[in-house]
């Protein structure tokens, strides 16, 4: 009732809305290449990361590979195994999840979702893309440096990262430190552009607490990366000074193959806190939009508005202000004073707090909804089942006397596949399911994804829960290959070679998923308007898909929040933002 | 506190709806431009926050040998400050609508900074002479890495303030225009001058 009746004297006229410039490309090239249009870059930078993720999924296999079936691929030497990991690691954390999730929704979803015509620097987001690009460029090359790609582990830890014990410390490790800097300079443009459309560029009626939760999610975990991703990017250029240049920064007197280097009395353990305090942050920079998206796709999906609003917004600004203070929690086992470790703990498990609050309410907004249970719902049913279960290990994690024994086990890798690989990639591909009508105007085909769903989802429990087991066995993370080790009973290694077959299986169904992905382009069925029928603004733009400047000859003028499903009274079980609220249909019940 | 006041509005009672319906879209009554500038001032200073939290780390190990700072630094100091002043100078002026002193201020300004560019550089090639090699000594490879990260924010600045020069020297200019990018070079420049004088008092002190 509250949205229907809105008495004549509230409304307010059309006013000016401050309308931006826009740019207008002039050729091809400028259209479609080097565009400052958010849409087309959203979708350069999806394409690209989507690209180098696929790299990281073969490097999975290869690593599946050798650990279920050792001494059956010859091909795969431990100096090969380790470059492997190294770069799965790295290209999923960064180049696949963080572009895509910033970069591609960023891109696509802020101007539709505030009502704006783009992003407010148009210029620099276009160069963001191209320096992303050249990253990327950069981390592939490293495969043809001699030597290779580091071997040194996703994390990069000196002294062995820059020590010629390890692969890659020739070339691979300056490229890989490279590339990760020309990201960060790449994402901080970027980042400018998200940050500020949010704040300056909304439309009339707009108000923050108005802005669908996936920009809430967004903006939040860009201004966690713009503060985070200096210390990476500190990191980096002090390690690529000692290891050019022969600084002591991180390295401290050691001895390489009986030979004493030059190295003095610098500290290994300072850059773990560098990386760290970057690399928890970054957990969040992928999980805050993930929260924010399925926010919005479960309330969609289920006809009801979100429960708890403001507490979502509140929780996604308290775990991003905690998720700078618990970074040490990955340091347990570093010599770190206790006390240190106390605290950290703490920190650690305040965060479940919020985190909880957030899962209370995805499942509360499901209660009494009217849930259809597309494939975007799918996989946002199965993110809240996948994200509890490993926020519950994380817990064990958190505590310092669990983790110690469980450090550098299989365990920890099951744990941060389930939380940060597996949860947000499920929240990715329901993100690609809704939004795909409206970037192409054509469904996806529904047969292949309930294939790509049920894969996916029972693949993913069945890699990593085994891995899981693995862990408390105390089979450890890295190794490429178990010999005889008391502890280890023999079936670990059927398991493992189990967990394999599985792992490739489900990497066949993302082919599946890209093949759908191609195909649907052209031959999908015709998506019409708003298919889901929601409320936001990016389904209510003139042409499907938005053509430049999205919205038509004026702004959407807002006038409610985004959640306005099953509305008593109205017509319709949704009313979108910006219909005028003398325009609300009525069912006849109210006057 | 504005935060504070927008995140405890309830979007879904109708009362609160009326006040929403008003609001204009932006956060803040200031260009995009401006807030964009804030906002990267703020990554800067997370930037130069975590190189110092790794100085003063470093700094407590054993082998740490302080290096002593060449004079010449106090000299492109001052340059830094000039350069700051004859900006502020362009700003004032912008406002006035005077493009005459504006276009005095940025050659100033933009010949000060690279004065001081120079002048770092040839700090460098000082401490080099006199062996202070950035392997020698972590306090070393900290000055190189504080004074080239420092150099290189300003020289993008230089960029900008090249494209701002370049827009005054047009015919047919837009005064409101100038006088935005002239304001935004000012308070990049303000800023980075802030940087450096706590960067310089850092080395200075330890
Ligand atoms: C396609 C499904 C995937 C499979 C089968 C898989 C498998 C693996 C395996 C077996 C390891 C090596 C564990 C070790 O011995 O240390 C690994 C490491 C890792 N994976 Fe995945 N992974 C997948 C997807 C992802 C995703 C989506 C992410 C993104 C967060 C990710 C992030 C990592 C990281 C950070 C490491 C650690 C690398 C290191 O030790 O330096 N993985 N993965
Ligand atoms: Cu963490």
């Amino acid at each position: 009732m509250a949205y229907v009746t809105h008495d004549d004297a509230q409304s307010v006229p059309l006013a000016e809305v401050g309308e931006m410039e826009l740019y207008h490309a002039k050729s091809w090239v400028t259209k479609y290449v080097f565009s400052q249009d958010a849409k087309v870059i959203a979708i350069q930078y999806s394409v690209t990361a989507i690209a180098i993720g696929m790299l990281g999924l073969v490097l999975s296999w290869l690593i599946r590979l050798q650990l279920g079936f050792p001494e059956v691929f010859d091909f795969i030497t431990p100096a090969d195994y380790y470059q492997f990991i190294t770069m799965h690691g790295m290209i999923m954390v960064i180049y696949l999840l963080t572009a895509l999730f910033l970069g591609g929704f960023g891109n696509y979803l802020i101007p539709l979702m505030v009502g704006a015509r783009d992003m407010v620097f148009p210029y620099v987001n276009m160069l963001s893309y191209w320096i992303y690009l050249v990253a990327v460029l950069v981390l592939v090359a490293s495969w043809f440096v001699p030597g290779g790609p580091t071997g040194a582990g996703w994390t990069l830890y000196p002294p062995q990262a820059i020590l010629s014990g390890t692969p890659g410390a020739e070339g691979g490790i300056l490229l890989m430190l490279i590339s990760l800097a020309l990201f960060i300079i790449g994402f901080t443009m970027g980042g400018l552009n998200y940050v500020v459309t949010v704040l300056q560029a909304r439309t009339r009626g707009m108000t923050l607490m108005r802005m669908p939760l996936t920009i809430w999610g967004i903006f939040v975990a860009t201004c966690l990366a713009l503060l985070a991703f200096p210390a990476l990017f500190v990191g980096a250029v002090m390690m690529t000074f000692d290891s050019l240049l022969g600084s002591s920064f991180f390295m401290p007197a050691i001895v390489e193959f009986g030979e004493l280097l030059d190295y003095e009395g610098g500290s290994p353990v300072f850059f773990q806190h560098m990386f760290w305090f970057f690399g928890h942050p970054e957990v969040y920079i992928v999980a805050l939009p993930a929260f924010g998206m399925v926010s919005d796709l479960l309330s969609v999906h289920a006809r009801k508005n979100i429960f708890g609003y403001r507490m979502m917004v509140w929780a996604i600004v308290v775990i991003g202000g905690l998720s700078f203070i618990v970074w040490a929690h990955h340091m347990y086992v570093s010599g770190m004073n206790p006390y240190f470790g106390f605290f950290f703990a703490t920190t650690t498990l305040i965060i479940a707090v919020p985190t909880a609050i957030k899962v209370y309410n995805w499942t509360l907004t499901l209660w009494q909804g009217n849930i259809h249970l597309t494939i975007p719902m799918l996989f946002a049913l199965a993110f809240i089942v996948t994200f509890v279960n490993g926020g519950i290990t994380g817990l064990f994690l958190g505590n310092v006397t669990a983790d110690v024994p469980l450090s550098d086990t299989m365990f920890v890798v099951a744990h941060f596949h389930m939380v940060m690989g597996v949860a947000p990639l499920l929240v990715v591909f329901g993100a690609i399911y809704h939004w795909y009508p409206l970037m192409t105007g054509r469904m996806l085909d529904e047969t292949m994804g309930q294939f790509h769903f049920w894969v996916t989802f029972l693949g993913a429990y069945a890699v990593f829960l085994p891995i899981h087991y693995l862990g408390l066995l105390g089979v450890p993370r890295r190794y490429f290959e178990l010999t005889d080790i008391s502890f280890i009973p023999d079936s670990v290694q059927t398991l493992s070679a189990f967990v394999t077959v599985v792992a490739l299986i489900v990497g066949f169904a993302q082919l599946v998923f890209i093949y759908n992905l191609i195909v649907s382009r052209t031959k999908g069925e015709p998506a019409g308007r708003n298919p889901w029928r929601a409320t936001t603004l990016e389904w209510q733009t003139a042409e499907v898909p938005p053509g430049h400047g999205n919205f038509g000859e004026t702004l959407p003028v807002v006038y409610r929040w985004a959640y306005a499903f099953s509305v008593p009274g109205a017509r319709d079980d949704f009313i979108p933002q910006n219909l005028p609220p003398d325009q609300v249909p009525t069912d006849g019940s109210v006057s | 506190m504005f935060f504070f006041r927008q995140i405890v509005q309830k979007p879904w009672v109708t009362v609160e709806e009326s006040i929403s319906d008003l609001h204009g879209g932006a956060e803040f009554s200031l260009p995009a431009a401006k807030v964009g500038l804030w906002v990267f001032c703020a990554v800067i200073t997370s930037l130069f926050l975590l190189f110092i939290a790794s100085y003063s780390m470093r700094m407590s190990l054993a082998d740490w040998r302080p290096l002593p700072e060449p004079g010449l630094l106090w000299l492109n100091t001052a340059i830094l400050i000039l350069s700051s002043v004859a900006l502020q100078w362009a700003r004032v002026n912008a406002r006035r609508e005077r493009i005459d002193q504006v276009k005095i201020g940025l050659f100033w300004g933009g010949g000060f900074a690279i004065a001081f560019l120079a002048g770092q550089l040839l700090v460098w090639q000082q401490l080099v002479a006199l062996g202070f090699f950035s392997a020698a000594n972590p306090a070393n490879a900290f000055f190189y890495l504080f004074t080239g990260v420092h150099g290189l924010h300003l020289f993008g600045g230089l960029v900008a303030l090249g494209r701002t020069t370049a827009k005054v020297r047009r015919d047919g200019f837009d005064m409101a225009r100038v006088r935005l990018s002239v304001e935004l070079c000012t308070a990049y420049w303000h800023f980075l001058l802030a940087v450096w004088l706590v960067l310089f008092g850092l080395l200075l002190l330890t």
